[in-house]
């Protein structure tokens, strides 16, 4: 979706604001809602799913820039919560368990934080399938002038810009979504990393040295 | 137009519905927008709001007997001291003196990053980007915030944030320079936008007058910021 997440080459944003002294978690609060984010995650209902950044991508422009970053994850996590029915509406104003709710165990415990830390995560990569590739090392390509009002990992700024193939990566799954925030489907295809001169993208005002190279799914691409 | 989920639950519905409690955080604090933010500033000194909201929550989803607390501890800690630019640190020292190693890194960097132990989640497929006086590598995420977090951790706050996110693209030369990173006309730079499944980290180059520092002392002097690109390594006691 063409969303305030969507930020690239973007102005009026201010100047880059830094810590000298930043820590993971600036605030024990912040380590204690990416803790329970983790804890939560296994008791996800199995089941069609919004793709999570979708969910990011749909706040209200005025709240996705004022709320801080593990606010709005928190967010998202209390909405699975009340969609799975995990807890309820009732126990979310009140803080306290409704007392007919069967006692359940944690199924995050210390012992397998190292482990789940070490573990691949979520790679979309797909290599069960053979997926011939479109494009090879040198391939002018241009990116689509698509504007759908799902999740995409094709940005704004790259949108109808011709580029060239730098690197094949493989396969991986789409993660575009439909409308609603559910995938497309697996739709495995070969991701690229595609250099845009920066000229192209921004005009006389960039360096002609300059470049900006992205990760594409073929999908979001055609031969130029 | 209101985006309506499908699954029965309307945000604004929700929204309207948390008056108080754990679900509180979640109440758009309209107010609040006009004032500088939390978030303009990095950090704030009182407890915030979200500080008590995430307590309740806690304390809500331990007495439902479905968070362990001391699992919540280890995830902080896990972060706090474990998994770290002093991560990425290393990696970058061992390929400033082993030219093997360099040369392994360049070409496939999951696992040549996986031979000092790093990798998991979010650094499934590496990609090492080698600075030189003629290139220099600059790494953001203009949709979100990806980052590798086997060898830098959790990103910091100005990598996630709007100003960062939104210019690093159409003026990465004027974002380097808010970084006091001043780059001849001559020098190119390249930019990466982590859109899909890939991660980046930056070889910074190895500053000069270093040739006689252990392995250790060297990945002493690299910094996080150097790793993302928007920052050289300074030998000791001053610029490179």
């Amino acid at each position: 979706m063409n969303g305030i997440h969507d930020m690239g080459g973007m102005h009026g944003m201010g100047p880059i604001v830094r810590d000298p002294d930043e820590r993971p978690f600036h605030e024990p609060w912040e380590g204690r809602a990416w803790g329970l984010i983790r804890a939560m995650g296994a008791f996800r209902r199995p089941g069609r799913r919004k793709n999570f950044r979708y969910e990011h991508e749909i706040l209200p422009p005025v709240d996705y820039l004022r709320m801080r970053y593990y606010e709005r994850f928190i967010h998202v996590m209390v909405m699975h919560l009340l969609e799975d029915g995990v807890v309820t509406q009732a126990e979310l104003d009140s803080s306290k368990p409704d007392p007919a709710a069967a006692r359940t165990t944690p199924r995050l415990t210390p012992a397998m934080v190292a482990e789940q830390m070490a573990r691949r995560g979520g790679s979309l990569r797909n290599d069960k399938v053979r997926v011939r590739a479109k494009y090879r090392t040198g391939d002018r390509v241009r990116a689509l002038n698509i504007n759908p009002v799902g999740h995409t990992r094709l940005p704004r700024y790259l949108r109808g810009h011709e580029g060239t193939i730098v690197t094949d990566h493989g396969v991986f799954n789409l993660q575009d979504t439909d409308a609603d925030g559910y995938a497309l489907g697996e739709r495995p295809q070969h991701v690229y990393t595609v250099r845009f001169t920066a000229r192209d993208l921004w005009g006389d005002q960039a360096n002609r040295r300059d470049s900006v190279y992205a990760d594409l799914w073929e999908d979001h691409l055609e031969r130029a | 137009m209101e985006k309506r989920s499908k699954d029965g639950i309307d945000r604004r519905d929700f929204i309207g519905a948390a008056a108080s409690g754990a679900a509180a955080f979640v109440t758009p604090d309209l107010g609040q927008a006009q004032q500088p933010s939390a978030q303009d500033l990095g950090h704030q000194v009182v407890p915030s709001d979200p500080a008590l909201r995430v307590k309740a929550l806690e304390s809500l989803l331990v007495e439902k007997g479905m968070v362990d607390p001391k699992a919540l501890d280890a995830v902080a800690d896990a972060y706090e001291t474990k998994i770290g630019p002093r991560n990425g640190a290393r990696v970058v020292a061992r390929a400033w003196v082993d030219p093997e190693y360099k040369r392994r890194l360049l070409t496939n960097g999951t696992a040549a990053i996986a031979e000092l132990g790093y990798g998991g989640s979010q650094g499934e497929h590496m990609t090492v980007l080698e600075n030189t006086p003629k290139v220099h590598n600059l790494v953001v995420c203009t949709l979100c915030s990806c980052y590798p977090w086997p060898v830098l951790g959790l990103p910091p706050t100005w990598y996630k944030s709007a100003p960062y996110r939104s210019r690093a693209v159409i003026d990465p030369r004027g974002v380097l320079r808010e970084f006091g990173t001043e780059l001849s006309d001559e020098v190119e730079v390249r930019v990466w936008d982590s859109t899909a499944d890939l991660r980046y980290l930056v070889l910074p180059e190895r500053p000069k007058g270093t040739e006689n520092l252990t392995e250790e002392q060297l990945a002493a002097l690299v910094t996080r910021d150097s790793m993302v690109g928007v920052q050289k390594v300074n030998a000791p006691g001053g610029p490179a």
